[in-house]
């Protein structure tokens, strides 16, 4: 099977520049915790997208599902964490009015 | 009795003391005041009755007991066991100290009669006589040290038994740490013998020293001081606080704060006297080094002679007797000094007969003047109390070596004896106990005649009144029905000894005539005074040349040979009536006379004498009212020192270096390198995912470098 000119460094690329972004999402986010949330989903995209790039380019035919069905996984993963964590979020909300992730820094020492 | 003695027997000596002291110290409410003097007389009296049994056999039968009763541990191969042993030395003193005991046991029940101590007094002096017993009887270093201490605790308590006063406070206080001195030196004394000879046993400690040469003749490490001469001279510095040698003599005078009983019976007869016994016992250790002895005779001579000039100032009645037992303990010292053990402890004995007398006979004479102690306040006693003088007279005539008297023969004896050595020091100690003939004489009849003969003072008391008992508040409800005590007046009156006893001015006793004691107090006396008169020339001839002390004493005779010329002297003289008759035309007689008769002469014939010579010799006069300055320079120069040295101590080292470098400076450090690390922790989020990130970043970059490395460089080939 033949994608074109498309070749696994293009997908890999994409994936590195999703991770890159979500990176950078986590932590120049300041304001919004969702973004946060958000950011980290994008992180299990790009994790995704190696997944399925590198089991396509796979050179035999029988092994080339394994690498997609873990993708399903992590999906479904990625649903229950999210649903989680806007659990906690409204939790959250609720106790201190805010989301803001400058705000939340009880953490400190 | 055959010649064994029984174990049982001589453990009930010390244990029925102490069985009389637990019962009255712990039950004394319960069982009330009469019972507990009961019980504990009951106590001494077993202990005497049966150390008098002790000591006939001991006499009669040679009996010896040398053995242990208890092993209390094994440490090291080091045995520590309570254990006897019981020879002519012990016997006799065992024999004293009970007989002494349960006279100022029977005295106490009068002179302590209103004080509501009366309990926890009988107590103490049953627990001393059980530790004097221990002290005595022990046939090993850790026995003595303990009794040593147990002593030395109940004469602390019994200094401050009137606790309520300031100055017995004080005095207490100063006794025990002066003793803490001496008790420093006794015990590195010990601890040298035990780490050279690895016994605690008397006689295995002397065979260690005696049988072995290189031993006695080794040096302390690291310097060149003679291993043998460096143990004596700590013991001996044991025996310098104990018995109240010169330098450590100044606890002795203030310990006259508590009552006059215990004074008699610790601070004259007894306890002061195990100094003396101790040195005897080490008298194999002593005999090998000449300059211990040395040291020990001129220590004595300087104690024997200074302190007698300071006896002829005192006023207070006791004080008087305090520093007549300072030079008589200097005596025995030079007669130790001498290596005639057997002297010293004949004195010690006579002496504890006739001064524990002149204490009883003065607390006596305090009870007469309804606790006024100043002897100028005195005088013209003899028709009011007739007993207490004619024993008085008998005790200080043993006192000043009246010939046929007791302390005649023991006097006699070491002053003899100094004239026979030729040891360093043996000419100072020559001048200094003749002369402290004169002395003793002055001071002792100077009392004497004051108190007992002259103008009745006692009516118009033309100085305010020394006191000895208990406190004022305690005395309230008495029989006098004394009404008001007019507390302000009183105290405004008191010089620095009066401490806030009210004059007995006020309790409406009128003119303060002075009255004869009850039978318990003359009793005693009167049986102290029989002893004080006849034991001396009783017992001399078994004493000092009839070996009664066996092989537990022992002396070179080649080196030393006071004991043999003193034997052959008494034996030219024809015994002990022969030398009560040569004595009438000695020098020690002479001098001894002489000080009675100007004694007599100046506080008798001519009153007035006295203060014409002491401002004629005001200087000295100055420097004896204080007492050499030793209390000014202990207070101001050792003690002063040590406290700046403490709190140099505690300010540098305590609070500096432990507290400030290493206990909280490290604690500091801590907080510090904290603070610095806890400004990494923001609390916020995307840090702490950031720093992950480059974490894991970093990880792989390290793990996995290499290895990309060769892929991409073999890509490129």
């Amino acid at each position: 099977m033949n994608i074109g000119d498309v070749s696994l460094a293009h997908y890999l690329t994409l994936g590195g520049m999703l991770f890159a972004l979500s990176v950078v999402g986590i932590f120049l986010n300041r304001r919004n915790l969702i973004v946060l949330l958000m950011a980290i989903e994008l992180m299990l995209l790009a994790v995704n997208m190696n997944f399925v790039a590198f089991s396509h380019y796979l050179p035999l035919a029988q092994d080339r599902m394994a690498g997609q069905v873990f993708v399903f996984f992590i999906l479904t993963v990625a649903a229950a964490e999210s649903a989680i964590g806007l659990a906690i979020l409204v939790v959250l909300f609720r106790n201190r009015a805010t989301i803001a992730a400058d705000e939340l820094d009880a953490l400190k020492g | 009795m055959s010649a064994n003695l029984s174990l049982t027997q001589l453990v009930a000596v010390p244990v029925a003391p102490l069985v009389g002291a637990i019962v009255a110290g712990l039950f004394g409410k319960q069982i009330g005041r009469a019972n507990a003097h009961r019980i504990t007389i009951l106590g001494v009296a077993i202990a005497f009755v049966l150390s008098f049994m002790t000591l006939l056999s001991v006499v009669n039968d040679g009996a010896h007991f040398s053995g242990t009763v208890y092993e209390w541990m094994n440490a090291g191969g080091l045995k520590m066991e309570v254990g006897f042993l019981i020879d002519g030395l012990t016997a006799m003193m065992m024999c004293v100290v009970t007989f002494v005991s349960l006279m100022v046991h029977v005295y106490t029940i009068g002179y302590m009669e209103e004080d509501p101590g009366y309990q926890r007094f009988f107590s103490y002096i049953s627990l001393f006589t059980f530790s004097m017993l221990m002290l005595v009887m022990s046939n090993n270093f850790l026995q003595l040290f303990f009794g040593w201490e147990a002593v030395g605790l109940v004469s602390y308590l019994l200094i401050g038994f009137w606790f309520k006063r300031p100055t017995a406070i004080f005095a207490n206080l100063k006794a025990f740490l002066v003793n803490r001195v001496g008790d420093f030196g006794f015990i590195l004394g010990i601890g040298l013998i035990a780490s050279y000879t690895h016994t605690l046993n008397y006689g295995e400690a002397f065979d260690a020293f005696t049988k072995n040469s290189a031993l006695a003749l080794s040096t302390v490490p690291f310097t060149s001081w003679s291993l043998i001469t460096a143990t004596c001279i700590c013991l001996f510095i044991g025996a310098m606080g104990k018995s109240a040698q010169f330098p450590l003599h100044v606890w002795l005078p203030d310990s006259m704060e508590g009552p006059t009983p215990i004074s008699a019976l610790i601070h004259a007869a007894t306890m002061v006297t195990a100094g003396i016994f101790m040195v005897t016992r080490m008298s194999p250790l002593f005999e090998l080094s000449d300059t211990a002895l040395s040291f020990v005779l001129i220590i004595g001579s300087i104690t024997a002679l200074f302190m007698g000039f300071l006896g002829i100032i005192q006023n207070d009645i006791k004080r008087v007797v305090a520093y007549s037992t300072l030079s008589q303990l200097g005596y025995m010292t030079v007669a130790l000094g001498l290596s005639a053990y057997p002297v010293a402890v004949f004195h010690l004995m006579t002496h504890a007969f006739f001064k524990a007398l002149l204490f009883l006979a003065a607390g006596s004479v305090i009870m007469g003047m309804h606790h006024d102690q100043d002897i100028r306040n005195m005088g013209g006693l003899r028709k009011y109390m007739p007993v207490t003088y004619w024993t008085s007279l008998i005790g200080s005539l043993a006192l000043i070596g009246t010939p046929f008297f007791a302390g005649f023969y023991s006097k006699d004896s070491i002053i003899d004896a100094a004239y026979a050595s030729h040891l360093y020091g043996a000419t100072f100690a020559q001048w200094s106990v003749t002369a402290g003939v004169f002395v003793t004489a002055f001071y002792s009849f100077r009392m004497f005649f004051l108190v007992f003969h002259g103008e009745e003072r006692f009516h118009h008391k033309p100085f305010p009144p020394e006191v000895d008992g208990p406190e004022p508040e305690l005395e309230e409800d008495d029989s006098h029905g004394h009404g008001d005590h007019g507390h302000a007046v009183a105290h405004a009156a008191h010089d620095e000894h009066a401490h806030g006893a009210h004059g007995h001015d006020d309790h409406g006793h009128g003119d303060h005539t002075p009255h004869e004691s009850p039978w318990v107090v003359t009793g005693p006396l009167i049986a102290l005074a029989i002893p004080s008169a006849v034991i001396g020339g009783w017992t001399i001839k078994s004493m000092l040349y009839g070996g009664f002390f066996g092989s537990g004493v022992v002396w070179n005779s080649e080196a030393h040979p006071a004991m043999e010329e003193l034997a052959k002297e008494f034996n030219e003289k024809g015994g002990a009536i022969g030398m009560g008759l040569h004595a009438f035309a000695s020098l020690p007689f002479i001098l001894a006379a002489l000080g009675v008769a100007v004694s007599y002469w100046f506080y008798i014939i001519s009153p007035s004498i006295p203060a014409v010579v002491g401002r004629a010799l005001k200087p000295l006069i100055t420097i004896l009212e204080n007492k050499y300055y030793f209390d000014w320079f202990n207070e101001n120069v050792l003690a002063a020192g040590a406290r700046l040295l403490g709190r140099g101590l505690w300010k540098g080292g305590d609070l500096g270096l432990i507290d400030g470098l290493f206990v909280n400076g490290s604690a500091r450090l801590v907080g510090v390198f904290a603070g610095i690390v806890r400004l990494v922790q923001t609390g916020h989020l995307y840090w702490y995912a950031l720093v992950m990130i480059l974490g894991v970043f970093g990880l792989l970059t390290w793990q996995l470098g290499p290895y990309l490395q060769s892929v991409v460089l073999g890509v490129a080939h």
